[in-house]
């Protein structure tokens, strides 16, 4: 087997300012965060020789989900580039840093500038969620079997899977709610995170309900910002301005029917062939694991990250969240930052940015008690999945 | 097929024209439902693919189905994505001519909290924009799932 990721390395992070309406274009916040990340792994924009971005240039008019292609981007920073991609059809957001390292570990380039940019806040601020769904007029594509039902919302799709696990497995609102809970005490070390104020067990059980059993705490919180990474090649991880971050192992396999409603087993979806992936792929084992950054578009979807990576048993989800192990002194700390639910839905990429920050040991505040080796991070839920072992030692 | 139900939702989309698919979004005008089906093997195939994805038969043809079913999978949508509706039942239904065979739909014809996994339910037909949309009423038998 080829390790293509253990070629090369996280070699600079940064992130935009991220808030509720910011008001700001995409195009600007995503060059802040680009340039953040540049100057984060000691280089100059002259020294970019490639961008990745998920989902690219052909989601850009749905509402704030997109962000800029990467010619907008290439053209902004006035840069020269040898390989460039945009895609949202990759195992999960984090996607875009599995091509990225791809294409630096086949020679295509050498420092590849990947980002992800979301306004949702904004775009949904001014006609609400609701201007963004397929609600009337014609269904298509991933909407034609499940829009005409009025199942226009993820939250439709993922409340669907959630009434399957508690069937099967007894999990309850309770246990939902302690990741919740769980994620708000740790965005509360988190200056950019936008819910900071003390969410108790009373306040989940009485939030209004989305989509039964899903409620408002339940679902992640749209926001505006960027995020962007600079994957180099690891001949270039010495004596660079911050700690390096490896790539030990990618998980990027899609194992069954690639559908919300159709998938074999819908407890585990995507999530279940990403992971065990990702584990042929690693010489580590669940036991080196330090912490956890896992996708959290909804609460449940923390549950099937947990079972399908191996950190608790199948459809012990809720009892291992419920236990306290996601906390900072738990087996597993996981969503260090708060997580999409409290920090703001910066799509998959921010798990990945707060694992970057956990492993260089600059997470301030909120910086674990022992500082973390291994830190897996998940993206995605449903049918779309993807996950990765970052590690501060090179593998 | 029982007197027509009243839908619950306030809008529905239509789905997009496809010669694969058009047929089921039609055959409700009889008041039953279709499944495209392989020829050769018998699998029933949804959504409607072409060639058989268990034999690679490209003989497929849609094929009348019982219409009974079983709730797999079930939420009651309160977000008022459309102004004014009231919560309405969404669900996976697996139907009884093949495991895994399943369609996302909504079971109406009973208050919406009602509907439980491992539910009975039987298709009906709601009539709206030209399109028959295929959504369940409670059978009444409950069978473990």
């Amino acid at each position: 087997m080829t390790h293509f990721e253990r070629e090369c390395f996280i070699s600079g992070i940064g992130q935009s300012a991220v808030g509720r309406r910011l008001g700001r274009s995409a195009l600007d916040l995503t060059t802040e965060s680009c340039l953040a990340t540049i100057a984060d792994a000691g280089l100059r924009p002259g020294d970019i020789d490639g961008i990745c971005t998920y989902p690219g240039g052909n989601a850009q008019a749905t509402a704030g989900y997109g962000g800029p292609p990467p010619a907008a981007v290439q053209d902004a920073l006035r840069l020269n580039l040898n390989w460039f991609a945009g895609s949202g059809e990759l195992p999960g957001q984090l996607g875009c840093l599995v091509s990225a390292a791809m294409a630096v570990s086949v020679g295509l380039c050498r420092h590849v500038l990947v980002y992800r940019t979301v306004t949702e806040s904004t775009m949904q601020g001014a006609h609400g969620r609701a201007a963004v769904l397929p609600t009337g007029g014609t269904a298509s594509g991933i909407y034609s079997w499940n829009a005409p039902f009025g199942a226009v919302s993820a939250a439709n799709w993922v409340a669907l899977l959630t009434s399957r696990h508690f069937h099967e497995f007894g999990t309850t609102r309770e246990q939902l709610g302690a990741v919740a809970m769980t994620q708000r005490r740790y965005a509360q070390a988190n200056p950019r995170a936008p819910l900071r104020q003390p969410l108790t067990q009373q306040d989940y059980l009485v939030a209004r309900m989305i989509s039964t059993p899903l409620c408002l705490f339940d679902c992640d919180l749209p926001v505006d910002g960027s995020t962007a990474f600079v994957i180099s090649h690891r001949s270039f991880a010495v004596d660079r301005p911050n700690p390096p971050v490896f790539i030990d192992a990618v998980g990027t396999a899609m194992r069954g029917r690639p559908s919300w409603d159709q998938y074999h087993d819908l407890t585990s979806m995507a999530a279940a062939g990403a992971a065990e992936h990702l584990w042929e792929r690693s010489s580590l084992s669940v036991a080196d694991v330090d912490a956890a950054q896992l996708y959290d578009g909804f609460s449940i979807l923390v549950l099937i990250w947990l079972e399908a990576m191996g950190f608790c048993g199948k459809g012990e989800g809720g009892s291992f969240a419920a236990s306290g192990e996601l906390g900072p002194n738990g087996q597993l700390p996981t969503n260090t930052a708060g997580g999409q639910l409290s920090a703001g839905r910066l799509h998959g990429l921010g798990h990945v940015f707060e694992a970057c920050v956990q492993i260089r040991g600059q997470a301030g505040h909120r910086q674990l008690p022992r500082r973390p080796e291994v830190i897996a991070v998940t993206n995605g839920g449903g049918p779309i999945a993807g996950c990765m072992l970052l590690t501060a030692m090179a593998s | 097929m029982g007197a027509p139900i009243e839908d619950p939702l306030v809008v529905r989309a239509v789905p997009a024209h496809d010669p694969l698919a058009d047929f089921f979004w039609s055959s409700g005008a009889d008041g039953r439902l279709r499944i495209l089906q392989c020829n050769a093997c018998g699998f029933y195939i949804h959504p409607p693919s072409r060639p058989c994805p268990r034999c690679l038969t490209a003989e497929v043809a849609p094929a009348v189905v019982s219409g009974l079913g079983t709730v797999l999978a079930c939420t009651v949508n309160i977000q008022q994505w459309v102004a004014d509706q009231p919560p309405y039942s969404v669900a996976v239904v697996e139907l009884a001519e093949q495991p895994g065979l399943r369609l996302m739909t909504n079971v109406v014809g009973c208050s919406p909290d009602e509907v439980r996994i491992g539910q009975t339910v039987a298709v009906t037909f709601v009539h709206r924009n030209d399109i028959y949309y295929p959504v369940f009423v409670p059978s009444g038998r409950q069978r473990q799932q």
